[in-house]
């Protein structure tokens, strides 16, 4: 019984893990249609800046508070060169972006590897994040509520903004139809890269949260960044509904089957539920009506 | 550039490969030398299947690894298997079995003793899979990035299975091959044959793809590529056309495997998770992904660049990995091979390749 | 309207024709000889005439192990400099040529290829993971050239052509059991990576927990490289094990550890006991969530020696004073000295002398003497259980009585006999 609330929780928490790390990509892909595969790296940039931040602030628990917002700036500026730099030039070839981000990624990762060093660093949990709260029995680790809560956080604060803003109106004319948007006025270049920080910004908040669980190396990224794609694919193209429902299921599904299997096995069932599942919704979870003839 | 298009260019130009190939190289390498080259030439037998599925049909087949290692696994496992028999008989489970404390020979190894059976398997398992799996995604229209991303989490899926799998080796894989169909492997003079296999092997295969390129089928592929919905209006079933294209380039990856396996001597998933399916792909979009000569030459030129500057400069290496990779694609699609054109400041088809991504 | 991809007969006909051409010269080439036959080896080209002799290093500089490996590289860099500052090998100046293996099996082999054939080398030093090793294998036997592999691993083999200088299972695995059932631990968890180190070792695991009277509550296998740790330290928490044993590698172990500290275990209620975790790897994850847990090595940085001390600051000297020493590195910097004192008592570079006389070669090293097994070419070590202490360093708190003479097919355990068929 223990166990299996235990698990119910894990699924929620390991869930939540993946949404942070797909919720950026979620808007980067179902926006513009860029496959992001340095989407990883951003994830250990923000790694990294909660590694410097600590050092040079020292107390473990500020230095998270103010990594957060640092984690955003720094995932969001290296978003907006890669766009500007690259990206720009590839609207339209969505599979060249992927493999032009993937060399991206391979460059960042050997610049953390020589500037950082191979092994992995240590981010320090803050103390109050420390231990576990007995919830239904079960010991449950502070750090993983903690996580939880921000991908609340950032769900809410990326629908606000869709929602609400003059901005996020913009973003969702340009993902409704691009061109009518730009007859309408709405400048698709600004949009493009604005929805780019704001992609690339999640990655380093991410990054910075999962510290907090996980190890900070050059290829901290690559382990969750295939997962995260899954995500995005499962929960259909620039819905963030759809990443949430899919992050959330995957993640239980993965921590079912562990229980009753080995955690490998449980990843060569995701895929196979993935695969089965687009040949009942290829677009995914939730499809996005466009006016566009794509 | 334009004479290698005419039939009689065609010509001149498998038959300068073919002497380079069958005539220069053994003369002028080394033996350590020729079985490297054996093995970039396994490399570029899957790039002539990449470049038939992405550059002429524009699926990024971003998991080309599963049926590489497919066909690397069949032929692993029936070296085993001989080995074994001729060591101790009919019924002796192979060496890395016995070492891992397995007395029973687990029932799907047994066919594996038959050398036509393993030969069909590796022609037959790889294809019939790609139909299936092709059948299934395409038919619901899934494409494009969708794909991409599917074939990419297949490899990975696939190497977590390998290394799962203890009669196959697990995570150090199949290695320590002495025979190969009755020759010995430690014998220069029957790895060279092991090399006139592998070059033999790619010109067929290039052969192959030149005929389908040629034939009402590569026009066919050309335009699902450059407009799906336009070929399906027409009356055609743009699923048939791309499988067609998506189980030959995994037949060429399950041939190169095959021939792998025995050149090198040792298959293991990670010769065959997502990362070496993407550097897969490096060679072809480095080379030109369009053309037929373009994959073969990229795939060698990067094969021989990282045993080249690995040495020398292992950080450096990975950079120019990611930079070749930046480079290549964002400023020339088309890959070396449009440089040619380029210089020539002729169209280089730049619509063509461009719907290609 | 189905379609019908039409190849004109004619040009099925030109590919056949080409096809069949291609065979036809395939054919003409010569074939050699047939199984059964014996093959020469290719005559070594191994040149000791002049003032060096030239030694291959093979680590991974590359990749996902470099973090591990390039160590091991300093360690044996330190070693020749050292030899050769006494006067090198037979009077000889060894020379490294330095080789990658980018983490990458084929790679290895490949590599090893060269070093033996293009550069002529006397020996290659290196390798890491057993994947590398089996696929280096074939190639030193086919060439009849020797391999000198630094790190502990599964067992269960012995080459000719392979001097193994760290620990087999029963210097390290079997001793740290021996620990942990003193100690009185009855029930024991398995936590390990998905490769065949982790599953090897707990084959051997539960076959002594089943002849020691020990339960097996759990066994677990992670991913490589998986950082999701949640689920099994649920079922570790919930075992209620008296101890963990872990046989985890890499980054995997951060995640592990950090969870395992957040649901609130403690090393004293439930030890985890690690056989991959030395002195490079304790900063990664944290002193916070791994003081007090055990480790099972034949050498820690903290051993007292004057051969340790004088190890410890030459390395420090060389590489800086952050740097930390650790078991795999001390095994690599043996296998140079131990091949330098094998070549000295051979009086000869060739692999037939080398192989004829290492039985019974020592060397005095910083974990103490270390003797060369004529029989399988491993080496007698001295085990010894560490904990991991606040300074982030593995302190000794157990070690066996003098060096244990390797046993790589564990021939010497009876209950051991089920687990594998020896050659």
């Amino acid at each position: 019984m223990d166990l299996f609330v235990g698990q119910l929780f894990t699924g929620l928490s390991t869930g939540s893990i993946l949404l942070l790390a797909a919720l950026g990509l979620s808007l980067t892909f179902g926006q513009m249609g860029v496959i992001n595969m340095a989407h990883g790296e951003f994830i250990m940039a923000g790694c990294y800046t909660a590694y410097v931040t600590q050092q040079v602030v020292g107390d473990a628990g500020v230095s998270l508070l103010i990594a957060l917002p640092i984690g955003f700036l720094v995932g969001g500026a290296m978003g907006l060169v890669l766009e500007s730099l690259l990206l720009r030039r590839l609207y339209h070839r969505p599979l060249d972006t992927l493999l032009v981000t993937f060399g991206v990624g391979l460059v960042l990762q050997q610049v953390a590897r020589d500037v950082f060093g191979a092994p992995a660093v240590n981010v320090t949990v803050p103390e109050p994040l420390r231990g576990g709260v007995d919830l239904l029995g079960t010991t449950v680790p502070k750090t993983r509520l903690f996580i939880m809560a921000l991908a609340v956080v950032a769900v809410a604060a990326v629908t606000l903004v869709l929602r609400f803003t003059p901005a996020g109106r913009r973003i969702r004319a340009v993902v409704g139809n691009r061109d009518l948007a730009e007859t309408a006025g709405v400048s698709s270049r600004r949009v493009d890269a604005g929805t780019f920080f704001i992609g690339s910004g999640l990655a380093g908040v991410a990054g910075v949260a999962l510290t907090l669980i996980g190890s900070t190396s050059p290829t901290t990224g690559q382990s969750y960044l295939v997962d995260a794609f899954l995500v995005v694919v499962a929960g259909g193209m620039g819905r963030i509904k759809g990443a949430v429902v899919a992050a959330v299921a995957l993640g239980t599904f993965q921590a079912v089957f562990e229980t009753y299997s080995t955690a490998s096995l449980a990843k060569v069932g995701v895929f196979v539920v993935i695969v089965v599942f687009l040949q009942l919704r290829p677009q995914g979870l939730f499809t996005l009506r466009t006016r566009s003839l794509a | 550039m334009k004479f290698f298009s005419t039939r009689a260019g065609t010509w001149t130009g498998f038959a300068a490969a073919a002497l380079v190939l069958f005539g220069l190289a053994p003369l002028v390498l080394s033996g350590f030398r020729l079985g490297l080259l054996a093995q970039f030439l396994c490399y570029a037998i899957v790039a002539v299947g990449i470049g038939l599925a992405w550059g002429r049909g524009g699926m990024l087949t971003l998991g080309q690894g599963v049926f590489f290692g497919m066909g690397a696994y069949l032929m692993a496992m029936h070296l085993k298997m001989a080995d074994a028999e001729f060591r101790g008989g009919p019924g002796a489970v192979p060496d890395f079995m016995e070492l891992a404390g397995i007395r029973e020979l687990p029932g799907y190894w047994v066919p594996f003793t038959s050398p036509v059976f393993t030969i069909a398997a590796i022609l037959l398992l790889p294809t019939g899979f790609a139909v299936l799996l092709g059948f299934a995604v395409f038919k619901r229209r899934v494409k494009g990035a969708y794909f991409a991303i599917l074939s990419q989490a297949l490899a990975g899926a696939f190497a977590i299975l390998l290394i799962g799998q203890q009669t196959l080796g697990g995570f150090n894989g199949l290695s320590r091959f002495r025979y190969f169909f009755g020759f010995n492997l430690a014998d220069p003079v029957n790895q060279q044959m092991l090399y006139f296999i592998a070059a033999g092997a790619l010109l067929v295969v290039m052969a192959v793809a030149l005929q389908l390129r040629r034939s009402r089928y590569g026009e066919l592929l050309v335009a699902v590529r450059d407009g799906e919905e336009r070929v399906r209006f027409l009356g055609y079933d743009a699923a048939n056309i791309k499988v067609v294209a998506y189980a030959a380039a995994a037949l060429f990856a399950s041939i190169a495997g095959a021939i792998f396996v025995p050149v090198v001597g040792i298959i293991s998933p990670a010769s065959i998770g997502i990362i070496p399916s993407i550097m897969f792909i490096l060679g072809v979009a480095i080379g030109g992904r369009a053309s037929l000569a373009g994959p073969v030459i990229g795939a060698l030129a990067v094969a021989w660049a990282q045993t080249a500057l690995s040495e020398q400069f292992p950080s450096a290496w990975t950079y120019a990995q990611g930079l070749l990779f930046i480079a290549v694609i964002a400023l020339l699609p088309g890959g070396i091979a449009s440089v040619g054109a380029l210089a020539r400041r002729l169209p280089s088809k730049p619509t063509a390749v461009e719907a290609a991504a | 309207m189905p379609l019908r991809p039409k190849l004109e007969a004619r040009d099925i006909a030109r590919t056949l024709a080409a096809t069949a051409a291609i065979t036809g010269l395939i054919a003409t080439a010569a074939c050699g000889s047939r199984a059964g036959e014996e093959t020469v080896a290719a005559e070594s080209c191994v040149d000791t005439s002049g003032d060096t002799v030239k030694v291959g290093a093979l680590n991974s500089l590359s990749g996902t192990m470099s973090i591990s490996e390039t160590t091991v590289r300093d360690a044996i860099y330190l070693a020749v400099a050292e030899i050769n500052a006494a006067g090198g090998v037979q009077g000889k100046e060894i020379e490294i040529v330095a080789e990658d293996g980018a983490s990458e099996p084929t790679v290895f082999a490949e590599k090893a290829e060269k070093l033996i054939r293009e550069d002529c080398v006397a020996a290659v030093f290196g390798g890491w993971t057993s994947a590398s090793r089996k696929a280096m294998l074939p190639v030193f036997e086919d060439n009849d050239s020797l391999l000198y592999y630094p790190v502990q691993y599964e067992g269960l083999e012995a080459s000719p052509n392979i001097f193994y200088t760290g620990a087999t299972t029963n210097q390290q695995i079997i001793p740290a059991l021996d620990y942990l059932a003193e100690t009185g631990v009855e029930s024991l968890y398995l936590v390990g990576s998905d490769y065949v180190f982790p599953r090897t070792a707990n084959a051997i695991i539960n076959a002594y927990a089943a002849d020691h009277g020990i339960e097996v509550l759990g066994e677990d296998y992670a991913q490589l490289g998986s950082v999701e740790f949640s689920t099994i330290v649920n079922q570790v928490s919930a075992s209620g094990a008296d101890a963990v044993f872990n046989t985890l590698n890499g980054d995997s172990n951060v995640a592990f550890f950090r969870e395992y500290a957040n649901v609130g275990l403690t090393p004293e209620e439930m030890p985890v006991m690690s056989v991959s975790i030395a002195e490079e790897e304790v900063g990664g994850i944290g002193i916070e969530n791994i003081e007090g847990q055990l480790a099972a090595w034949n050498y820690y940085q903290t051993v007292e020696s004057p051969e340790n001390a004088a190890f410890v600051e030459a390395f420090k000297t060389e590489y800086g004073d952050e740097r930390v020493t650790s078991d795999p590195m001390e095994a690599a910097y043996n296998s140079v000295y131990l091949w330098a004192a094998t070549v000295e008592k051979a009086g000869s570079f060739a692999v037939a002398d080398i192989q004829a006389n290492a039985d019974g070669v020592s060397f005095a090293s910083p974990e103490g003497t270390v003797v060369i097994n004529g029989d399988n070419h491993h080496v007698a070590k001295t085990a010894r259980i560490g904990e991991i202490r606040s300074d982030g360093l593995l302190y000794t708190v157990w070690e066996s009585d003098g060096p244990i003479e390797p046993d790589p097919f564990l021939e010497g355990y009876d209950w051991a006999a089920e687990l594998t068929v020896t050659e």
